[in-house]
């Protein structure tokens, strides 16, 4: 994982419902290509390129479980990603209080 | 503008907010206090100079205890009298070192609509998914309030 990763389009490579769901997946533990494949109709080919750019942006990463590779969610920077809305996200509703507060007078 | 469906605070957003709100005052009311400049600065706590004037920018002090130090501005995009109102700006802009004015901007769209015992505003900022990972790390920095869990409910709105 390149070290420039922390500047990475990450909200970008979330952008994509296949890549969500995968995410959606993964929320429950680390699985490999094949299961991750099961039942979405998309082939092993684009879950991998999905896979690799979610992998850039460090929201997941490839380990081997026995003779399998799995992919596994990295937490911790899924939450910073939606850790920085939830902080935009209060303030607005702060500044909506205000604005109740200012016309309702 | 279409008006699009509410999105539950508590799930898996990422590139947009959105707030609804109903309030207790008539549209025209409701409607001056966003698109008056002053008016806007006393319940958003900056201090603005001048009117909004849709393609221009204005410019003003933050209001906020421990924010004073800090120079907002907004880019007024468009005015369409006591319906909507739309501005760029750089969300979360707070370290007075930083100059932003090279980075992507987010839009802030004000909606009003008439409802029972009031005006239904709705507040929409979009765009975060061009915002630079490392700006967003400053968020966590200012205030590290131990969001958790939010993994689950990722995996409730993605299945």
């Amino acid at each position: 994982m390149s070290s420039k990763r922390s500047a990475a389009p990450l909200f970008a490579a979330l952008g994509d419902a296949t890549r969500l769901r995968l995410l959606g997946r993964l929320a429950g533990g680390p699985l490999s290509i094949t299961r991750l494949s099961e039942g979405t109709g998309v082939t092993r080919q684009a879950i991998t390129r999905h896979l690799h750019a979610l992998g850039r942006v460090g929201l997941v990463r490839h380990a081997r479980r026995g003779r399998e590779r799995v992919w596994d969610l990295n937490r911790k920077r899924l939450e910073h990603a939606k850790r920085y809305l939830d902080q935009i996200s209060a303030q607005w509703d702060d500044a909506a209080e205000r604005l109740r507060a200012f016309v309702e007078d | 503008m279409a008006v699009q469906t509410p999105t539950p605070n508590d799930t898996m957003t990422t590139d947009r907010i959105e707030k609804r709100v109903v309030l207790r005052a008539p549209r025209s009311r409701v409607w001056r206090a966003l698109s008056n400049a002053q008016e806007f600065g006393t319940w958003f706590r900056v201090k603005l100079d001048g009117a909004f004037t849709p393609g221009k920018p204005i410019r003003g002090k933050m209001a906020i205890p421990g924010y004073e130090h800090l120079t907002i501005e907004l880019l007024i995009e468009r005015i369409d009298p006591e319906h909507y109102f739309s501005y760029r700006w750089h969300p979360y802009a707070i370290d007075p070192a930083v100059d932003y004015s090279a980075e992507p901007t987010t839009l802030v769209e004000f909606t009003l609509a008439d409802v029972d015992g009031g005006t239904e505003l709705t507040i929409v900022e979009s765009g975060f998914d061009r915002i630079p990972l490392a700006r967003r790390a400053e968020a966590f920095r200012m205030n590290d309030n131990g969001w958790t869990g939010q993994i689950k409910h990722l995996a409730k709105y993605v299945e």
